[in-house]
This record gives structure tokens, C-alpha cells and sequence, in this order.
């Protein structure tokens, strides 16, 4: 179902430097860059960020970081702050110390257009979060339109291009609650890269479906991987992370607890929290 | 009982000298109508800012809401009627208050703001419930996809939300237009005021309350067809 050919992705822009905000036509053309591309230049940093729910301390100090064309994986057990984490990235989580920089720049800043800053990362959530009293084509087309300022045409043409490339054109007119689970979240990662973004945050993408449909998400999200696209995905999906992960990071307890190379994670995690976690979880 | 039916009764002059009491009975009708939809007007936007305003994370916007919302639903609307009728314009500076004193139809604007802004602390309430009852990622994926505030109200909360509350909200307007009878305490000539005034003349009180209570059905009859084609017109492909 992800066998269409994909268009071919432009070189990325060399020219944004680091620190600077991109122009959004370096955004247009450089968000799919080629496998073997990665330059190292970071697109997300999270730098030392701490959050508190009240009294309660939800994330302690984090500090992690991940480059351009990178996929991160963040795992760890229900409560230890990886949505949290992923959700301060694009500030849906406000944050009270520290800094996250993404694509240079910093989203804890006053002078910050977080809207802009939003449209520029992709958010792929557990429970979809399609608008469903849109059809899927209005669905991919309203925030080129209303955020973007693109043409309808253009905006539509973008739209039905990726919804061709997650296997779903037969149904464009359709309305979200006439699709699965695993068909509303291929609409609502295609939703995600219509905007051009220059990095995907995937929120636990396959949690809610049911277990046949797992698959179907996880291969558009492989595919997107080895296009190159930067991903920081929470999941509890280890095939995937084994298949196309660079880094996976484990939390514990609202803390980083491990951040490894792939192999280095499944080979021997150093901490005692991330063994008994993957023991768990690896079991069945 | 010892009661004298007349059921020709509404065909016979009314002593205003306008004409039957049917044609006064009728034209109290339009008056209800008119005060019902134009302070539904007022209510549906009044009461949809309110709401909103509920909902925003702001505290300063909550509390306006809040308010607001305690304020006018807190306080009878008979005794409403008569804090914007016979209180108002003596608390105002005296140039603004002769002007309301002088006003040309006088009870039917009162009528219709101090209903408009009762019955949009209603609506505010549905608004907000209806808003809230959206599941959380839905205000997180428009804000995700870069949408303002304003605009993932425009364009996310709001067409759903009013689409959950089209049910409550059409007994808020049934509500409303029933609730035009309580202007006849500040003198508005509706249907209620009407059918007073019919059984003063005339001694029919049946036949004039059985009148007013078939045009009040009907009327409403008629609003609830609408509303539930309105409901299927605008009901989503696929939901429930």
C-alpha cells in the first residue's frame, strides 16, 4: 500500500546556516533530504529543560538532541514524561526551564511566532486527532491554506500527492469516521508533511490501533525514515526502533535516563531501569 | 361550572377598533416572534464570546466569562425585565435616559436585549460544554498544524462543538421564545399580552388561552422541524 513511487525528493538547501531560521522556500525543498545526507547540523536541541505540573516535577533536566535526518526513538515506561518531552518540542507542553532550539530557533522566547514555528514541525498523534468534520481532502489542505497561505489548487495538489504516497486516493472525499484507525493515522501523517515540515513528532503513532493496523502506520513512518526525514517518535514499537531508530533514548521518571546508539541500547543498556524495561517488553 | 362558550368569539370586533380578536391575537403573535428571534440574534453571538471566552487559557478571559455567566443567569428574568426597564434609564446619565424614556416601542427593544442577554448566559454555557466535551487533541492538533488561537476556534472547536450542542441549543430557543411572555410586564403586546387582554374585554378566558397555547405549539412545532433538518444537514458522514 506504500509501493506508490514517491516524488523525488529535491536536494536539500545547503545554504540555511545553522542558528537561523530557514526561509520557508528552504523549507519547501529541504525538508527530504536523501538518505546519506546527514549533515549533523542539529535540527532539535533540547537543552536542560525541566517542567513542573504545580509541586510535581514531570521532567527533570532533560537534555538530548537530534540531528537533521535523524530518527530518535523514545521509549520508557507509561508516566516517565516521553509525551511530555516530545510535546515541549513544538511548546503544546509549556516548559519552565531551560531551552529547546529547533531549526535554530528557540521556542522558549518571547519574540518566538510559535504558530510559524509550529507549521514547521509535523505532530502525529496517538488518537489521530483528524477534524472530522472535514473531508480528508479539506483535512490536508486547511492548514496549507489558512496558516501557509497557499493556493487551493496548490494546496490541493500537495495534498492528494501525499495522500497517493500513503496509499489512501480512493478516499479523498470521505470523512475521517469512515475510516480506520489505521487509515485516519496514514491521512493524519500525510496531514503532518503537507506543511512541508522539517521534522516529524510522532506522539505513541500505533498505540490506539488495533493490532492489525499497526503495521500499515509503521511502514509509511519506515519509509519516511529512510527518505530521510528527521523523526523523534515515542513509541513502544522496538521492531521499528531495531529497523530504523539512530538514537533511542529512555526515560524513566521524567528523567533521561539512557540515550544510546541503537545498537548499543538493545545490545547492553547500561542502566538498570532501561534493562528491566526491555526485559518487559521484549518478553512477548 | 357555569361558563358561557362563545367559539365565535374570535371572529368578532376587538373594542381596540382595529379589527377581531383573531387579528390581535395574531398580531401579539408576531410580536413574540419578532422579540424571540431578535434577541436569539444577541443571545447565539453574546453567548458563543461568552463560551468562548470560558475556554480560553486565560484567567482574565475566564473570569469576564464566569461573570458574566453568574450574573444574568442568577437573577429572574422577570425581575431582569424590570432593572432594564424602570431602573436603567434613571441610573444613566439623564440626556441617555429621556432618550430610552422617549423611545418609540420601548418594551419591545428592552424586551429584546434584557432576553438577548439572559438567554445568552444559557447559551455561553452550552457553548462552553460543548467545547469541552471535544477530546483535548483537538485543540493540540490545530495548534500543531500552526493555527492560532482564533483560528483553531474558527476552524476546529467551534464547527464541532456547535454541531454537538445543535440539540440543547434548540431548547434554549424554545426557551427564548417562551420566555417572550415575561415582556408583557413591561408592557410589550405579545401573544401572552394579548390573550390577557382578550379575556379582560371579552370574559372568553378559555377560548383565549386555548388559543394562545395552540399558536405557542404550533410556533414551536415549526422550530423543531427545522432544527432537526437543520441537524441533518449538517450532520457528519460516518459519526455516531
Amino acid at each position: 500500500m506504500t509501493s506508490t513511487p514517491m516524488p523525488a525528493p529535491t536536494p536539500s538547501n545547503p545554504v540555511a546556516p545553522a542558528g537561523q531560521a530557514p526561509t520557508d522556500d528552504g523549507l519547501q525543498t529541504g525538508n527530504l533530504t536523501q538518505p546519506g545526507t546527514r549533515t549533523g547540523e542539529t535540527m532539535i536541541a533540547i537543552d536542560n529543560v525541566s517542567k513542573w505540573y504545580g509541586d510535581f516535577q514531570v521532567l527533570t533536566n532533560c537534555t538530548t538532541s537530534v540531528a537533521k535526518g535523524e530518527v530518535v526513538v523514545v521509549c520508557g515506561p507509561s508516566g516517565s514524561g516521553k509525551s511530555t518531552l516530545i510535546k515541549t518540542v513544538n511548546a503544546l507542553e509549556p516548559f519552565q526551564k531551560g531551552q529547546i532550539t529547533v531549526a535554530g530557533t528557540k521556542v522558549l522566547d518571547k519574540s518566538t511566532n510559535l504558530p510559524k514555528l509550529r507549521s514547521r514541525v509535523g505532530m502525529v498523534f496517538q488518537h489521530f486527532e483528524l477534524f472530522p468534520h472535514l473531508t480528508i481532502t479539506d483535512n490536508l489542505t486547511i492548514a496549507q491554506r489558512k496558516v501557509l497561505k497557499r493556493g487551493s489548487e496548490d494546496a490541493k495538489k500537495r495534498g492528494l500527492d501525499l495522500l497517493a504516497r500513503v496509499g489512501l486516493s480512493a478516499h479523498a472525499h470521505k470523512f475521517p469516521g469512515q475510516l480506520s484507525g489505521g487509515q485516519q493515522q496514514r491521512v493524519a501523517i500525510a496531514r503532518a508533511l503537507a506543511m512541508n515540515p522539517v521534522v516529524m513528532l510522532f506522539d505513541e503513532p500505533t498505540s490506539a490501533l488495533d493490532p492489525e493496523m499497526v503495521g500499515e502506520v509503521l511502514d509509511v513512518m519506515v519509509e519516511l525514515a529512510k527518505e530521510g526525514m528527521t523523526m523523534m517518535v515515542v513509541t513502544h514499537e522496538m521492531g521499528f526502533a531495531r529497523k530504523v531508530a539512530d538514537r533511542v533514548i529512555f526515560m524513566d521518571r521524567g528523567e533521561i535516563v539512557e540515550d544510546a546508539h541503537k545498537d548499543d541500547f538493545f545490545g547492553k543498556p547500561r542502566s538498570e531501569r532501561a534493562q528491566t524495561f526491555l526485559s518487559k517488553i521484549l518478553q512477548h | 361550572m357555569n361558563y358561557n362558550w362563545n367559539w365565535g368569539i374570535f371572529f368578532e370586533p376587538s373594542p381596540e377598533g382595529t379589527g377581531t380578536y383573531a387579528d390581535m391575537l395574531l398580531s401579539g403573535l408576531l410580536w413574540t416572534i419578532a422579540t424571540a428571534l431578535c434577541s436569539w440574534v444577541i443571545a447565539f453571538c453574546l453567548g458563543s464570546v461568552i463560551g468562548v471566552l470560558r475556554t480560553l487559557p486565560n484567567k482574565a478571559a475566564n473570569a469576564v466569562g464566569t461573570a458574566y455567566v453568574e450574573l444574568f443567569r442568577n437573577i429572574p428574568l422577570l425581575v431582569q425585565m424590570f432593572l432594564w426597564y424602570f431602573v436603567l434609564p434613571e441610573v444613566l446619565p439623564q440626556a441617555w435616559g429621556n432618550w430610552l424614556k422617549q423611545l418609540p416601542n420601548a418594551p419591545f427593544y428592552t424586551g429584546v436585549v434584557c432576553l438577548g442577554f439572559f438567554t445568552a448566559s444559557r447559551v455561553a454555557e452550552q457553548v462552553r460544554a460543548g467545547i469541552q466535551s471535544l477530546p483535548r487533541g483537538q485543540r493540540m492538533a490545530g495548534t500543531a498544524m500552526g493555527f492560532t488561537v482564533a483560528q483553531t476556534y474558527r476552524y476546529v472547536l467551534l464547527p464541532n462543538a456547535y454541531r454537538i450542542i445543535l440539540p440543547p441549543l434548540t431548547s434554549e430557543f424554545l426557551n427564548n421564545l417562551k420566555n417572550t411572555s415575561v415582556a408583557l410586564t413591561i408592557g410589550l403586546l405579545e401573544l401572552t399580552a394579548r390573550a390577557r387582554s382578550m379575556q379582560e374585554f371579552s370574559f372568553q378566558v378559555f377560548e383565549a388561552f386555548t388559543a394562545a397555547t395552540l399558536l405557542y405549539v404550533f410556533i414551536n412545532l415549526i422550530v423543531i422541524t427545522a432544527a432537526s433538518f437543520i441537524e441533518r444537514s449538517v450532520a457528519i458522514p460516518g459519526q455516531r
